[in-house]
């Protein structure tokens, strides 16, 4: 089954990552509550190179791969090209500070964060590899 | 995503049907907008319909929750799936926000004291 998308830098296009990664992870035995979770983490990433390292340039594109690495861990890698960002570096603002300043973002990294086990921020060249990994249980 | 808003029994319920993600979310943002704009007191959310929610429409939400306490609002989510309830625990604003099972649970909640 295919584990590889490459979707051009446009929000509306989010559907179509979380479409993939649901029948992905479904198709693989892993419960609802435990993919819809992934589906959120991966979809809140895209969304944040999309918005802010590629400013929703269509031209611009994201690649999302998915692998079962062990017999218990999903892990995805999502990948660009440009300036990158170490998202496991990111400092997590309090949700009350967030609700005080009225902002609207900020807390999809905090998903990222909760949701999955493991976060790495790779480099090589002009291209950046986000990782991520969750341990499941696969039915 | 797909969003209508009625005035039902004194309560201004708005329900979103879809999904709210990043390329929807303003428009979630901009019909609670409107209803405080009206001057509603009484506001429920209807997600009975609602399939996904991601951190944009979380964010909006959040964002209100200043205003509708310092303007004496009330603000209630009810009929959220198991799977959308998950997204806001996962969070914690299941502990910030007014959410009800059933649409009578909201409207009580709402005219609560």
């Amino acid at each position: 089954m295919n584990n590889r998308l490459k979707i051009p830098c446009q929000k509306e296009k989010l559907r179509d990552v979380r479409s993939f990664v649901e029948n992905f992870l479904r198709q693989h035995g892993i419960s609802e509550i435990e993919a819809g979770e992934m589906v959120l983490a991966v979809d809140e990433v895209c969304a944040n190179l999309m918005i802010h390292s590629h400013q929703c340039n269509p031209k611009k594109h994201i690649g999302v791969q998915i692998n079962i690495t062990k017999a218990d861990e999903v892990q995805f890698e999502i990948s660009d090209y440009g300036v990158g960002f170490n998202f496991c570096r990111y400092k997590e603002p309090s949700l009350e500070d967030i609700i005080k300043e009225k902002k609207k973002g900020g807390v999809g990294l905090i998903l990222v964060r909760r949701i999955m086990d493991t976060m790495e921020f790779i480099r090589k060249a002009n291209r950046n590899v986000y990782r991520m990994a969750k341990k499941v249980e696969i039915s | 995503m797909h969003i209508s808003s009625v005035l039902e029994d004194g309560n201004y319920v708005i329900a979103v049907d879809g999904d709210v993600d990043a390329s929807s979310s303003i428009r979630l943002d901009e019909a609670i907008a409107q209803a405080i704009q009206e001057g509603q007191q009484h506001i429920l959310i209807d997600c009975e319909n609602l399939n996904y929610i991601s951190s944009a429409g979380l964010g909006v939400f959040m964002s209100y929750i200043e205003e509708l306490k310092t303007k004496n609002i009330r603000m209630v989510l009810f009929g959220l799936s198991e799977r959308v309830a998950n997204v806001f625990k996962v969070l914690g604003l299941d502990q910030l926000l007014n959410i009800k099972e059933t649409k009578d649970q909201a409207k009580q909640r709402a005219h609560e004291q």
